[in-house]
């Protein structure tokens, strides 16, 4: 079991590692000298080389790597150039906003997802199944920016039942900040619960079909309980799968709901930063967000291991 | 006198359209083992499930099946699911796939019996112990947290049992229990199966392909065929008179000894049927002090995993036209020294001659010479063949192998030669794998092992995935084209009988070394090795099982 | 029982019948059919000429003139849905493309290698899933500038990985059969047979991932236009048009719900007939019947 989970673990740092130096060799291919950019183009040639060589900008390729990983991993992601703090300040800030969101949207999506596809499942062939799944192929083509729209023309100019956008931020209170992410959370959550359910109902459906179902029910047991107590548990490791690739859909899906609510979080920062071509978070932010793609992924990893005994011996 | 426990009557069954079974009947009582018998395709299965009421979806049963005096097709699901498990059990084919992966053997022997008992958890592992002790899974070896990827196939197929019998059913239904396991362990399974059913007066229905498991074990046999009965009655009797022309078949298939080889006489071993082999020719195999290893699994993270030897120093030779079993139980290494014959795998140490040359360390387009003349048959003839191509593509591809390729009307002229070898219409090379039967495309595989005129074919369990009927006609076959094309064969079997009815001499192998070696019908009447012993002991034997029941009753 | 699965290759008069009986394939068909013939028929004839900007048309509820309105330069809305179906549709078949024509012989190597190049393979697709295509999006951007290019790019790139494993697992299932052994018993190399027997044999699901791809292309090159980073203004896209839409939202909803039911029809009409294709071609759903 050790084993595995060594094995896991150490594939994902290699992959963090692989990711960095993706993320640093493709942003310092950029063109245009970062110092430069900073300065203004009518700064002296002087000026520019002496922020060249306060910013490490002289050094050797690989140094300026090991230097930049080094403080990435310590919390040291640098100044930002247009805001002029600390861009991990910056990100502290947008980060209370994003994930909250993807955190909600997640929960959302598998609260409503395995019931849906454990009710289609169970009821496989029959017309709630036909009807759950022909709502889920439609889910499954709305893309989340647009249901985000709808829902705001529904809900906030139509009925004026919720806010239309914004943050009120934490400090108004638990509750008004939930209200302002739950639309949000919402349009991200239901194209995302459309896939899961599909995927949860093939998952069981083709576990029902293994010779262990037969077996359990030559025991006595009735189709419900067979259900849940051996083709959930089985069917449940593509589902995990599939969760862990969702997370890296509902990070991209948060960046860019945060543009259609107004939300101050990660994703305006993204692309404030780009516009205003501020690197150095467009650097942090993206490399924040694969960390984190990342290390959900090893989680999914792990968790296979708490599912499947075949994974703690082998290896 | 004995009462019915279960009574068929009458029973049809549809899956869609199409009819599975059509008005059977049969009986058990109580206490009794009543042996079904059929080919695939004959509904034995379906019989069982309609008993269990398991059947697929779109299913439609008529009849009658009476347990007990009362009908289970009008049972309510709820009522059925009262009856399964505890007064009826059911015992599968695969053990490797009739465990839950996620769940300890503990835990799925426990829940039937606290589902139909309602008793407290420390009572329900009692027993689950109990029972568990009682198939030959002591807590010593096997505790209850084990999980079925720890246990072999045969140790599987015993908790398979445990879940089964746990509550001491009425009746058990045993479908194929024993067909994916190796003579031994069906010989084992068969007695365990035996003892329980006597132990606690259990009605038992074995189903089975095989006549003389079943002559072998069951008081009373059905043979269905089609979906119909063919014929039932008392098991040594109906053997032995055999009126039933569809029983005689089965009964004369399964005993079958290709007429080509009846009329050879047993060749003896330095037998040089060209008359001019001088002792300098070097013979057409030679395997030398061949080993092979794979590496282990590595039991912890800082030890090094011990390699495990499969093939361990195997020394043998082959003369051309000449006809030999390597049999053995499954995992003894049979394949793989067939894999490294054939240059589909390198050995680990030793040498593999062909005509005198080492194959063993050259690769690629330097076999190209020695592959021609060795070919395989292999023994799923579903899984053989590419369903996307047709015939002729498929009996053509081993003709890559010659130095200057044919041309599209000579390809065909080989091809349609190849296969009338087999007794088959040239037309055939125009359709897909798909419209044949198993039998024909286990000849659609020889012919394109033939094709190449090759001097030695490896033949890895060529028939055992082929019914009884069929497999004598391939038997013939095989023993036809070793007389016309002077071929040597190289058999990989687990059956005894196969080795029997068509080779001259027998190589036992047992974990990875060869045994025992000889002349098939010596080494098969006087075994000296334990192995062989066991091997043949445990076969299966249709003549000796009838005369045991003979002078049993 | 038998385990074998039924076979897979069927003449095609068999397979035609079938397909005439599955609604999903046909539904789908249809669906992504139309979608293909109006973006064709856009390069000749649109009912409006989206290029001419008679603002004083601007925001037209849908009419029997517009049938979905226009917008707010007063272009017909539904004409430019027929010009950016256009767009869709080639980026996502590009990046389709770029992963079938980079991920499928990836995937076959690592399957007939094994070992080190199968490890390595893996360990590659880790990091390129850890990228999201909007995140390589943004970094394309921040290199070189907006442009429906960098939309091509960072879906195709997301999409190789999506291939490679694909034929990976499917090459993998078809080397341990039999008549793969029989071919390398006839001396077959490991690229004779990946032609031969493999490729032949996990076409269909490539096929299936394919539209699969396809639809989730649509889905994400709408997104990446939406936010910017797509398609530029002149050329219309769906995912712009919503973007344009959205500040718009109270005077002019029909702005916003005709590109995206745009967008919802012809991704479902890929998901369906992906899924169509599934049930038509894959024997492991066809066995359960």
């Amino acid at each position: 079991m050790t084993a595995y989970l060594l094995k896991r673990l150490a594939i994902g740092i290699l992959t963090l590692l692989f990711a960095s130096v993706v993320v640093f060799a493709v942003l310092e291919v950029v063109p245009g000298d970062p110092a430069r950019l900073m300065l203004g183009m009518n700064a002296t040639e002087d000026a520019v080389q002496a922020l060249r060589e306060q910013m490490g900008l002289n050094l050797p390729l690989v140094t300026r790597y090991v230097t930049w990983l080094a403080a990435f991993a310590t919390g040291d992601f640098g100044r930002s150039l247009t805001y002029s703090v600390p861009v991990i300040d910056l990100v502290a800030e947008r980060l209370v906003v994003s994930l909250p969101l993807a955190l909600l949207a997640l929960a959302l999506s598998t609260v409503i997802a395995i019931p849906a596809g454990l009710f289609a499942a169970a009821r496989r062939g029959r017309f709630a199944d036909t009807a759950t799944m022909g709502l889920a192929q439609v889910g499954v083509a709305i893309p989340n920016f647009w249901l985000a729209l709808l829902l705001v023309y529904v809900f906030a100019v139509w009925l004026r039942l919720v806010p239309a956008g914004g943050f009120p931020g934490w400090g108004n209170g638990f509750w008004a900040g939930i209200k302002a992410l739950l639309m949000p959370a919402v349009a991200l959550a239901l194209p995302q619960a459309a896939i899961l359910a599909r995927v949860t109902r093939s998952a069981l459906i083709e576990v029902l079909g293994e010779d262990y179902i037969r077996t359990a029910r030559a025991k006595g047991l009735p189709r419900r309980r067979v259900l849940w107590r051996h083709a959930l548990r089985n069917a449940l490791i593509p589902v995990l799968t599939i969760m862990g690739l969702q997370f890296a859909f509902l990070l991209a899906g948060t960046i860019i709901i945060e543009n259609v609510f107004y939300l101050p979080g990660l994703g305006r920062l993204l692309f404030q930063a780009i516009t205003q071509r501020d690197l150095i978070v467009v650097e942090s932010v993206i490399m924040l967000l694969v960390a984190a793609v990342i290390v959900v992924n090893v989680l999914v990893d792990l968790s296979y291991a708490a599912v499947d005994p075949r994974l703690r011996t082998r290896r | 006198m004995a009462q019915t426990l279960l009574h068929i009557e009458n029973l049809s069954l549809a899956i869609g359209k199409a009819d599975i079974l059509s008005h059977v009947d049969m009986r058990i009582d109580r206490g009794e083992v009543l042996g079904l018998v059929g080919e695939s395709g004959s509904g034995k299965s379906m019989t069982a499930l309609a008993i269990m009421q398991l059947l697929p979806h779109a299913a439609h049963a008529s009849g009658r099946i009476l347990f007990d005096g009362a009908d289970l097709l009008t049972r309510t699901e709820d009522q059925m699911c009262a009856l399964r498990g505890d007064d009826i059990g059911m015992v599968f084919q695969e053990p490797m796939t009739a465990l839950n992966p996620v769940k300890t053997i503990g835990e799925q022997v426990a829940e039937g019996i606290r589902w139909h008992t309602r008793c407290s958890r420390a009572e329900a592992e009692e027993r689950t112990r109990a029972i568990l002790d009682r198939v030959g899974l002591p807590q010593s070896r096997f505790p209850l947290s084990r999980f079925p990827h720890e246990l072999s196939g045969g140790q599987r197929q015993r908790v398979v049992i445990a879940i089964a019998c746990a509550l001491k059913p009425r009746l058990l239904i045993a479908d194929e229990p024993t067909t994916a396991l190796d003579v031994v362990l069906q010989a084992q399974i068969l007695d365990l199966l035996r003892d329980l059913v006597e132990e606690n007066r259990m009605g038992l229905l074995l189903i089975s392909h095989d006549l003389a498991v079943v002559a072998d074990m069951a008081d009373r046999l059905v043979v269905m065929r089609h979906g119909k009965v063919m014929e039932q009655g008392e098991t040594a009797s109906t053997l032995k008179r055999q009126e039933h022309p569809y029983t005689r078949q089965l009964a004369e298939a399964s005993m079958h000894v290709p007429a080509a080889r009846q009329a050879a006489p047993a060749r003896p071993r330095t037998d040089d049927a060209g008359g001019n082999a001088s002792p300098e020719t070097p013979p057409l195999l030679a395997v030398d002090k061949v080993v092979r290893d794979y590496a282990g699994r590595r039991t912890s993270l800082f030890s090094r995993p011990a390699p495990f030897r499969a093939v361990d120093d195997v020394s043998f030779s082959m003369e051309p036209g000449h006809s030999v079993a390597l049999v053995g139980r499954s995992g003894c290494g049979k394949s793989t020294l067939a894999r490294m014959i054939l240059a589909l795998d390198q050995p680990t140490g030793g040498a593999i001659r062909l005509a005198g040359q080492d194959l063993s360390h050259l690769e690629g387009e330097a076999l190209r010479p020695f592959r021609r003349r060795m070919q395989v048959v292999f023994q799923d003839p579903y899984g053989s063949f590419n369903p996307r191509h047709k015939v002729e593509r498929l009996v053509a591809e081993p003709l890559h192998l010659l130095d200057s390729q044919p041309s599209r009307s000579e390809r065909r002229e080989r091809v349609a030669e190849a296969l009338a070898e087999v007794h088959m219409p040239p037309d055939s090379m125009d359709r897909y794998p798909h419209e044949f039967s198993g039998g024909q495309r286990q000849r659609i595989s020889i012919a394109r092992a033939v094709i190449t005129r090759p001097d030695l074919i490896v033949a890895d369990e060529p028939v055992s995935a082929l019914d009884v009927s069929i497999r004598a006609q391939i038997l013939d076959l095989f023993a036809e084209l070793n007389g016309k094309l002077r071929l040597a064969y190289l058999f990989i079997t687990h059956d005894l009988t196969v080795a029997r009815a068509i080779t001259d001499e027998v190589m036992v192998m047992h974990e990875g070394r060869i045994v025992e070696r000889g002349s098939t019908a010596d080494v098969l009447s006087a075994p000296r090795h334990e192995a062989t012993r066991a091997l043949v002991d445990a076969a299966p034997d249709l003549e000796r099982a009838i005369a045991r029941r003979l002078s049993r009753a | 029982m038998t385990t074998t699965t039924p076979d897979e290759a069927e003449n095609w008069q068999a397979l035609a019948v079938k397909a005439l009986k599955n609604r999903s394939f046909l539904l789908g068909l249809v669906i992504t059919l139309l979608v293909a013939l109006m973006a064709l028929v856009s390069f000749f004839w649109t009912p409006f000429d989206v290029t001419d900007l008679p603002v004083t048309n601007r925001m037209q509820p849908p009419t029997a003139e517009h049938w979905f309105g226009t917008d707010h330069f007063g272009r017909d809305i539904f004409s430019m849905i027929m010009v950016g179906a256009r767009n869709s549709i080639a980026v996502a078949f590009v990046a389709v493309a770029i992963g079938m024509g980079l991920g499928v012989p990836l995937g076959c190597w690592a399957a007939a290698r094994r070992g080190w190049v199968d490890e390595a393979l893996m360990r590659f697709n880790d990091v390129i899933f850890a990228f999201p295509a909007l995140l390589s999006a943004v970094m394309i951007t921040a290199i070189f500038g907006p442009g429906a290019i960098n939309a091509i790019i960072a879906i195709g790139i997301f999409n190789v990985p999506v291939f490679a494993r694909v034929a990976r697992a499917g090459a993998l299932s078809i080397w341990p059969r039999e008549y793969i052994l029989a071919a390398r018993a006839s001396g077959k190399n490991a690229t004779q047979i990946t032609v031969e027997h493999i490729l032949p044999n996990i076409a269909s699901i490539l096929l299936v991932q394919g539209t699969i791809q396809f639809a989730l292309g649509i889905l994400a090159e709408a997104g990446l236009s939406y936010v910017g980073f797509g398609a530029q203004p002149p050329m219309p896209s769906w995912g712009r048009m919503l973007f344009e839409a959205q500040t718009r939202m109270i005077i002019a909803p029909h702005m916003a719900i005709f590109p995206g039911l745009a967008i919802v029809v012809t991704v479902l009409g890929l998901n369906l007939l992906g899924d169509g294709l599934r049930d038509l071609l894959d024997p492991k759903t066809r066995r359960e019947r």
